[in-house]
This record gives structure tokens, C-alpha cells and sequence, in this order.
């Protein structure tokens, strides 16, 4: 940028290539992330309220939003207590094997959904080697909503533990020092001195893992049996739907969920936002 | 000191059910993955792999990750450059809008591809008029896969770039150096591990996706299916090992990302110790 343009435009900047790459950012995003979004309100447009409201009310999809709520609110709670289980191991104490967990750890994420879906299926499945176990004690999973729950948790722990983990790791040893030299007892010192540290990121890293399982498709149509009001969740409810070439019903209930995931990263966006300024001392 | 949790009774009942706890939920999967593929031996294994259709789906799988990892890189690359080395309204909120892909659904993401592209979009409408079909082809499979994929090299970038700051490149342009040299010769051998990574997970989300592709791809065999599709196909015609043969061949490439990520935080641990 020659000088004159920087008289012109009051601008300081150093380095070359504000124009390239807000150009090329832009451009993507407005492309590949926000026109398709276009598409979704053009097919409602041809809706009225009153069509759209009964779509979006009928009796199945309802009970599907049930299922998939429910299901995804059990697996974000046993993530938080699984996740804070291994994030605090992984931080605080050396075994053989630690880096191998460690790795482990991003198993779900590296892994395609389809096949763990069919693997948890397979492995849960009354002659599998979990269900063969379980079921004789009154435990079915695969094809129940506890199947659904359990996929939805595989798919989602990493969020817990890699939003846990860096915040545990910065934690200074005074904290816990001073706590017990002063003679706490370690369940007490854990929830009074260490978890208001963590909890901000346990509850960022829950949420996130939430939003996740509400929207997950292919880790779950195997295992979940898919019985209309019973274990048919919301993506597959539009799924069928477009299956059966009903666009504007699969669409109101896409704008449902594009909705409230949207608002709910939004959510925790800000909310996170707000807890790292006032970690900083006001400043963002 | 004594820290919290130190006592070894508390240590060993904590690791203890993290372990047992990790091999039921994490491991045991992987492990059947491979039991499943290679219970009826390798020559079946091999047979189903080598089959027409399979082979059909690794190249259309491989072919779109080929071509979803440079379009990511270009935009991660720029995305990353924009909000860490200039500050200007409207920084965050490109910064959230990365994440619309994180948080949307992959059916509903491929649904609005659907819907825009599509013969009764707006857009397919007009390119169904000059004959060009987009949707249940392999574009279609391709830009879900790029709408999926397109975070993880910009989320690796950016938090290293912030840290590293831009003093480096700053004392480059005062020097006289032109951007593209500031690029080459500074920033690229700085970020090059996070970008590599970045890659291997763009990587690894490209081949599995299958709540998108599905919707786009119409699934034909041998023409539009990729290999998780192909797998699915399998599984519902009752082929367990043909199915887990293709669910083998992801899991090594999963298997393969893990490792990747394992030693470059080992090189990236090695150098901070050596600083």
C-alpha cells in the first residue's frame, strides 16, 4: 500500500494482503456457507404459517424431537463425567499407556460416523460381543433409545475432554497446594478450589458436545432401529422425508433444527467470549 | 508438595477407571472393526475389497478429498492471514461463521445444497437448463464435502498465528520484502506443521462424511457412491464382512490421522523443550 493510500485511509497497516485475502474469506462464506442457507428460506417461502406450524407439530416429528433431546442431554451428561474423568488423568497423573490414551481420545472424531455406526450396531446387537453380555442381565441397547444415547456419546467426547484439558493444564500447582497445606481434604478441595477454575470449560465443552449429538445422522440410524415415535430421531425424520420427495416438509423441520443449533453456538460463543474477558482483566 | 488427588489409593482407582472405562467405549470398536473385516479370513477380506464397486467407491472417495483439501487450505490459509495480522469490524463474526458447519447437521447441510442446487432451485433450475447437473453427481458430493470440511485448517491456523504474532513478517515488509516472499520465506515454514495437520484432518472428515453425501449423492453404485455409502449399502444387504472390509480400509486412514497428530505434538513438545 503506497503512502498516499495510507494518508487516505487513515491506515497503519503493515503487511501486504488485507484486500487478497478478505476478498477470497468473503467470497467463501458467502458462497459455500450462507447462499445455500437461501435455498432453505426459498422453499419455506412457499409455505403458509399455518402449513408450516402443522409440519412442524405433527405428532411423529415431535416425538422425534423428544428422542433426539433426550437422548443427547443423557449422553452430554455422561460425556461431562467421563470427559472431566479422563481430562483430569491425562493432566494430573503418569502411567504406562498415557500416550496412547491420549491419542485414543480423538478416535471419534477421526473415525467416519457410518462406520461407527455400524460397528456400535454390531457390537451392541443381541449376538455381539456387548450384547451378548448385557442382555441376559435386562439391558438392551441396540435398537432402544439407550443405543441412541450411546452413539451420540461415542461421536461426542472428545468435545468434553479437548475443552477440559488445555484449562486443567494451565492451572498453576499453587492452587492445589495451597488448598491442602491448609488442610482440605482432596473432595472438597477438588470442588471448592479446582472446579470453579474448570467449570466455565466443562460447560463450554458439554454444550458443544450437545449441539453435536443434536444434528449427528450416521453414527446413530444403525443402532437406533428407527421406530416412528419411538427411536426415529430429527435428521433422520428429515432424511425420510426427502425420501419420499417431500421438500418443504423436510425443510421446516431443517429450519427447526438449523435454528436451534445455530442459537445455541451463538450461544456458547458469547457466553465464552464474556468468560475469557473477565479472565483478562475486562479486556476481550 | 502434595497435590490434589495424589494419594495412590485415589490414582489408582481414577486411572484404573479411565482405562477400563476408555477400552469398552473407545477401543473395543476399533478392535471390532478388524475382527468383524477379517472373520471370514483374508481371502474373503480381499475379495470384498477388490470388488468392482468398492473399488469404484475408494477412487470417487479419494478423488473428492484430492480435490476438497486444496479448495480448504486456499480459504484456511486466507481466513487465518485475515483475522490474526489485521484487526477491522466484523472480525468476530467471520470468526463464528467458520463454525456454522460445526454446528449445522450434516442432512440439513446437504438438504440446502439440495434445495439451492437442485433441479426446483434457483440456481439448478437455470443449470438444468444448460444441461449441467450438479446434484446426484460427484460436484454435488464435492461441495457438501468442501461446506463440511472447511473449518479445520482455518481452526488449526488461527490460534497459532495469534500466539506467534506478527512481529517476524512485520520486520520482513520493513526490510523491503514483497508479500508473496513475506509468505513463502516466513509465515509458510512457521505454520507449516498446524497447516499439515490441518490437511490430515480435512483429510480424514472428507473421506467419512455421510450424512451429507448421502443426501446429495443419490448413491449409485458404481457411479455416485462413496465408500462409506458403499459400506451402508452393504450392511443393509445383510454383508456384515463386506461392509466392515470397507469400514476397515476408514478406520486405517483414521488410524493413520491419530498417529499423524501424536508425532507432530511430539515434535512440537520436542522443540519447546529444546527452546
Amino acid at each position: 500500500m503506497n503512502q498516499r493510500a495510507l494518508r487516505l485511509t487513515g491506515n497503519t497497516r503493515v503487511l501486504p494482503g488485507f484486500g487478497l485475502s478478505m476478498g477470497i474469506s468473503v467470497l467463501f462464506i458467502s458462497l459455500v456457507l450462507l447462499l445455500p442457507i437461501t435455498g432453505l428460506f426459498g422453499q419455506l417461502a412457499g409455505l403458509s404459517l399455518a402449513q408450516y406450524w402443522a409440519i412442524i407439530t405433527e405428532g411423529r416429528v415431535v416425538a422425534s424431537y423428544m428422542v433426539t433431546i433426550g437422548a443427547a442431554a443423557v449422553a452430554a451428561l455422561i460425556n461431562a463425567v467421563f470427559g472431566l474423568l479422563l481430562a483430569w488423568v491425562l493432566v494430573r497423573y503418569e502411567f504406562p499407556g498415557k500416550r496412547l490414551l491420549d491419542a485414543l481420545m480423538d478416535l471419534p472424531f477421526a473415525l467416519p460416523t457410518a462406520v461407527a455406526g455400524i460397528t456400535l450396531a454390531t457390537l451392541y446387537a443381541g449376538n455381539g460381543w456387548m450384547g451378548k453380555l448385557l442382555e441376559p442381565l435386562g439391558f438392551q441397547v441396540a435398537y432402544t433409545w439407550v443405543g441412541i444415547a450411546l452413539a451420540m456419546a461415542f461421536t461426542s467426547i472428545p468435545f468434553v475432554v479437548r475443552t477440559v484439558q488445555p484449562v486443567l493444564e494451565d492451572l498453576p500447582a499453587e492452587v492445589d497446594e495451597a488448598a491442602m497445606s491448609l488442610g482440605a481434604t482432596d473432595a472438597i478441595a477438588f470442588r471448592r478450589v479446582i472446579m470453579p477454575h474448570l467449570w466455565p470449560a466443562l460447560v463450554t465443552g458439554t454444550g458443544l458436545a450437545f449441539v453435536r449429538s443434536l444434528g449427528e445422522f450416521g453414527a446413530i440410524i444403525f443402532i437406533a432401529g428407527n421406530m416412528p415415535y419411538e427411536t426415529e430421531i430429527t435428521a433422520l425424520m428429515i432424511f425420510v422425508k426427502l425420501q419420499e420427495y417431500d421438500y418443504a416438509g423436510a425443510s421446516a423441520i431443517a429450519s427447526v433444527v438449523l435454528f436451534v443449533s445455530l442459537a445455541l453456538l451463538l450461544a456458547i460463543n458469547i457466553w465464552q467470549g464474556r468468560f475469557v474477558r473477565r479472565l483478562h482483566g475486562g479486556k476481550g | 508438595m502434595r497435590r490434589i488427588g495424589d494419594a495412590p489409593a485415589v490414582k489408582r482407582l481414577l486411572v484404573g477407571a479411565a482405562l477400563v472405562l476408555s477400552a469398552l467405549f473407545l477401543l473395543l470398536p476399533l478392535v471390532a472393526i478388524f475382527a468383524q473385516a477379517f472373520s471370514q479370513g483374508m481371502a474373503v477380506f480381499w475379495a470384498n475389497v477388490s470388488n468392482y464397486f468398492t473399488l469404484h467407491a475408494i477412487g470417487l472417495t479419494l478423488g473428492v478429498a484430492l480435490l476438497t483439501i486444496p479448495i480448504c487450505l486456499v480459504f484456511g490459509v486466507a481466513l487465518a492471514w485475515l483475522v490474526t495480522r489485521f484487526s477491522f469490524p466484523g472480525r468476530r463474526i467471520l470468526q463464528t461463521l467458520i463454525d456454522i458447519p460445526f454446528a449445522v447437521s450434516p442432512v440439513v447441510a446437504g438438504l440446502i445444497y439440495l434445495l439451492l442446487y437442485g433441479r426446483n432451485g434457483w440456481i439448478g433450475s437455470w443449470l438444468d437448463g444448460h444441461d449441467i447437473q450438479l446434484m446426484f453427481a460427484w460436484p454435488g458430493i464435492l461441495m457438501v464435502t468442501v461446506f463440511v470440511t472447511c473449518p479445520f485448517v482455518a481452526r488449526e491456523l488461527i490460534p497459532l498465528m495469534q500466539a506467534q504474532g506478527s512481529r517476524e513478517e512485520e520486520a520482513a515488509a520493513t526490510l523491503g520484502a514483497r508479500g508473496w516472499t513475506t509468505f513463502w520465506r516466513i509465515t509458510l515454514p512457521n505454520i507449516r506443521w498446524a497447516l499439515l495437520y490441518g490437511v490430515i484432518l480435512t483429510n480424514a472428515r472428507a473421506v467419512g462424511e455421510f450424512g451429507a453425501v448421502s443426501v446429495v449423492s443419490g448413491a449409485i453404485r458404481g457411479q455416485t457412491n462413496t465408500l462409506p455409502l458403499h459400506l451402508e449399502q452393504l450392511y443393509q444387504d445383510y454383508n456384515a464382512v463386506g461392509a466392515f472390509a470397507c469400514a476397515a480400509l476408514l478406520a486405517l486412514i483414521a488410524l493413520l490421522t491419530l498417529a499423524a497428530k501424536a508425532s507432530l505434538e511430539w515434535r512440537a513438545s520436542r522443540r519447546e523443550a529444546l527452546l
